[in-house]
């Protein structure tokens, strides 16, 4: 138990370090976002006719970021935390004059949808390939495989993106190109709309499933093979164990840990691949969002989204380290390495 | 025989034969030795080595793909004329008067003397290759600008491995072996910089800064490749400082340092020089992503902004036509990533001490003879 209040304070306090880091940046962006954006709606409202008033002004400025233009740093970053924290509110997007949490929450399921089933797929795959190839070692389909295995590590997921689009959207006209359903459905749970979902997210999350396949497959078959030379296998051989107990039990569960490590470095990473599918796919998740800010140089939103999959990365994180113990006992009772 | 000994003696006085030719014969013995010791260390760290890697064709290939590129990044800017628009007609498709000529008009098999090199009526196939891999849509040939997008290229994957494989060491290993506060503090940090999403937050780094240098470029890159080897590196630090000989060697007195340096750092090099060619993968898939976002500046020619303008000029994802201009240079970053992968595997397996034992002349000579 004390273990996972560890790994949740852990995560509280790296939340709030990204918090800040997030804060920094926004005051390091180009020529001061904050400043930018006091002179456009100046410029704005001169073009209209009337006259700037800078306590309209800094208002204006102070209702887009959240910060306050003529406080000091520290307190502008205490206000910043605490509007996250207790209202939940990163600012108001400069583009679509919506607040950022609106816009980021409503975009967030569907950016999940896609990275979490192709992180499944992949390491699914990984691991029952690996075991396969472990398993076969050395015939023909172990090296075959291997090829296989390492050219798609070499092909890096937008590859595999624009490969698909071109091919399976354009060419043949299997999938559809982009957004994320058929917009003249109905909305809702109905079987129509449901199918529709699905059939959008389909290219898009073969594109994720090069994420999370990685060497994934490669590792799990090293794995699989030091640990099928170890000597505790003799004994339990010896002992007249199952070779099923012996394949789940003894091989599988130790092959498996470092690629559950790698897994929750892979959270990450499939995360943040999501711009760039979501680029390609037009696909409006997060990632297009942030694609989105940066053209734009919508700061408050870009800021929000990097916060955001921050926050959707450490709670993935998170489940993975909870669930570790599951996985691997010595863990749960873990913090006791001596210190030299 | 013996009168002239005798007399070179009396002449030369203090200097007999013996003490001359046994004189010699040392300075002979160390000679030979000091050569043997070259020749030991040659063929246990390059020939070995050599032996090891060319026998496998992972390696092979490995190495030849990793040689192209770095001799298309080096030499290849001063043999390869620099790309610019109208060098060749517009959209020009790829081996245009090359294999796709055999169907085309003016081809292969042509009557007329439009060819360089031809044989009476037959032109010789691929002799008027000009721009093999064809042009773009604004007459820059393709082939031209692969070659000078390679040197900034290289630059990046550099500097970035380098920069996150130092990292990740300096992380791991202090943090793998201290243990206690020390490693909680830097798997902190670790997992801070692990948990900020990659691409986004090199996305704002670039909006800030805008790097133009390539080897910024790669710098920057750099951070979101190190945390994953950093824990990698930690996981392996700690099964090793549980090994007996560790152990050992910490029972002893040992420092810190020297346990580090001996004992654990070359299990650990193997690991860290196969990581630096998987870093050098991830800079250049994160740059090329990164350009073909077009969020990093267009400066020189790149992979990454090749394929943004295929993309967004050409359409070549939609006309289908013209996806040969976004097919070379995915196929670049395809080909380079592949090589270097290759490559890391064929370290490995040169790494590996029982392979390695079976190459090694020297080595096993010892045990032949006591058999």
């Amino acid at each position: 138990m004390r273990y996972f209040a560890k790994r949740a304070i852990h995560a509280v306090v790296t939340l709030v370090s990204v918090t800040t880091i997030t804060f920094a940046l926004f005051r390091l962006m180009p020529g001061n976002p904050a400043q930018a954006m006091r002179a456009q709606f100046e410029a704005d409202m001169e073009a209209g006719g009337g006259t700037a008033d800078p306590e309209v002004l800094d208002a204006m400025v102070e209702q887009h970021t959240g910060f306050d233009p003529d406080q000091p740093w520290y307190v502008q970053y205490v206000e910043y935390l605490q509007d996250i924290i207790l209202y939940q509110d990163f600012g108001h997007s400069y583009f679509y004059n919506d607040p950022v949490f609106d816009i980021l929450f409503t975009a967030m399921p569907w950016s999940v949808f896609i990275s979490v089933y192709g992180l499944a797929f992949g390491y699914t795959t990984n691991i029952l390939l690996g075991a396969a190839m472990a398993y076969k070692e050395g015939s023909r389909f172990d090296s075959y495989m291997t090829v296989l295995a390492t050219f798609l590590n070499s092909v890096p997921y937008y590859v595999g993106a624009i490969l698909f689009l071109a091919f399976f959207g354009y060419e043949l006209g299997l999938f559809p190109t982009g957004g994320r359903y058929n917009t003249s459905l109905e909305t809702g749970l109905n079987v129509r709309f449901m199918a529709s979902i699905s059939y959008h997210a389909v290219l898009p999350i073969m594109s994720s499933f090069i994420v999370g396949f990685g060497g994934g497959a490669l590792s799990m078959r090293g794995n699989s093979i030091r640990i099928l030379g170890e000597d505790y296998l003799r004994v339990a051989r010896l002992r007249g164990i199952s070779s099923t107990r012996i394949a789940t039990r003894y091989v599988a569960r130790n092959a498996i840990l470092p690629l559950y490590t790698q897994m929750m470095i892979g959270i990450a990473a499939v995360f943040s691949s999501s711009v760039l599918l979501e680029f390609i796919f037009t696909y409006p998740g997060v990632g297009w969002y942030t694609f989105d800010a940066v053209m734009r140089r919508d700061y408050p939103l870009l800021m929000g989204s990097f916060l955001f999959f921050t926050i959707v990365t450490l709670i993935g994180i998170l489940i993975a380290e909870f669930t570790y113990g599951l996985v691997d006992p010595r863990i749960g009772s873990g913090d006791h390495s001596e210190s030299y | 025989m013996s009168h002239t000994n005798e007399s070179g003696l009396e002449t030369d006085g203090q200097l007999t034969d013996e003490q001359l030719f046994g004189h010699l014969a040392e300075a002979d013995t160390v000679d030979l030795s000091r050569r043997e010791r070259l020749e030991r260390i040659l063929d246990a760290y390059v020939l070995a080595p050599g032996r090891i890697a060319w026998n496998d064709w992972r390696t092979r290939v490995g190495i030849l793909v990793v040689t192209l590129f770095v001799f298309s990044g080096t030499i290849g800017p001063r043999l390869v004329t620099a790309p610019g628009t109208n060098q060749a007609p517009n959209d020009l498709r790829p081996f245009h008067g090359g294999i796709a000529a055999l169907w085309e008009e003016g081809g292969w098999i042509d009557f007329g003397f439009s060819h360089r090199l031809s044989l009476g009526a037959i032109s010789v196939p691929g002799v008027d290759i000009r721009f093999p891999l064809g042009a773009d849509n604004y007459g820059t040939p393709i082939g031209r600008n692969l070659v000078h997008a390679t040197p900034d290229m290289l630059e990046m994957v550099v500097a970035g491995a380098i920069i996150s494989v130092g990292l990740a060491a300096m992380f791991g290993i202090t943090a793998g072996y201290k243990g206690g506060k020390v490693d909680e503090f830097l798997m902190y940090v670790t997992d801070v910089v692990m948990t900020m999403p990659g691409l986004p937050l090199l996305i704002v780094l670039t909006a800030i800064w805008s790097p133009r240098q390539a080897w910024v470029v790669g710098a920057v890159l750099a951070i979101d490749a190190w945390p994953g080897l950093a824990r990698a590196l930690r996981s392996q630090v700690l099964t090793l400082r549980q090994e007996s000989y560790v152990e050992a060697s910490r029972t002893m007195g040992l420092s810190s340092s020297t346990i580090l340096a001996r004992d654990i750092s070359p299990q650990l090099m193997p690991y860290i020089l196969i990581n630096f060619a998987n870093a050098g993968r991830q800079v250049v898939f994160g740059s090329v992503a990164l350009y073909f976002l077009g969020v990093l500046p267009f400066t020189s020619a790149n992979w990454g902004i090749m394929m943004q303008t295929a993309y967004s000029e050409a359409h070549a994802l939609v006309n289908l036509s013209n996806f040969y201009q976004i097919f070379w240079p995915m196929a670049a970053v395809v080909v380079l990533s592949f090589g270097l992968i290759l490559f890391a595997q064929g370290m490995d397996r040169v790494f590996n001490p029982r392979i390695r034992a079976r190459h090694a002349k020297k080595v096993g000579s010892d045990e032949e003879q006591l058999n």
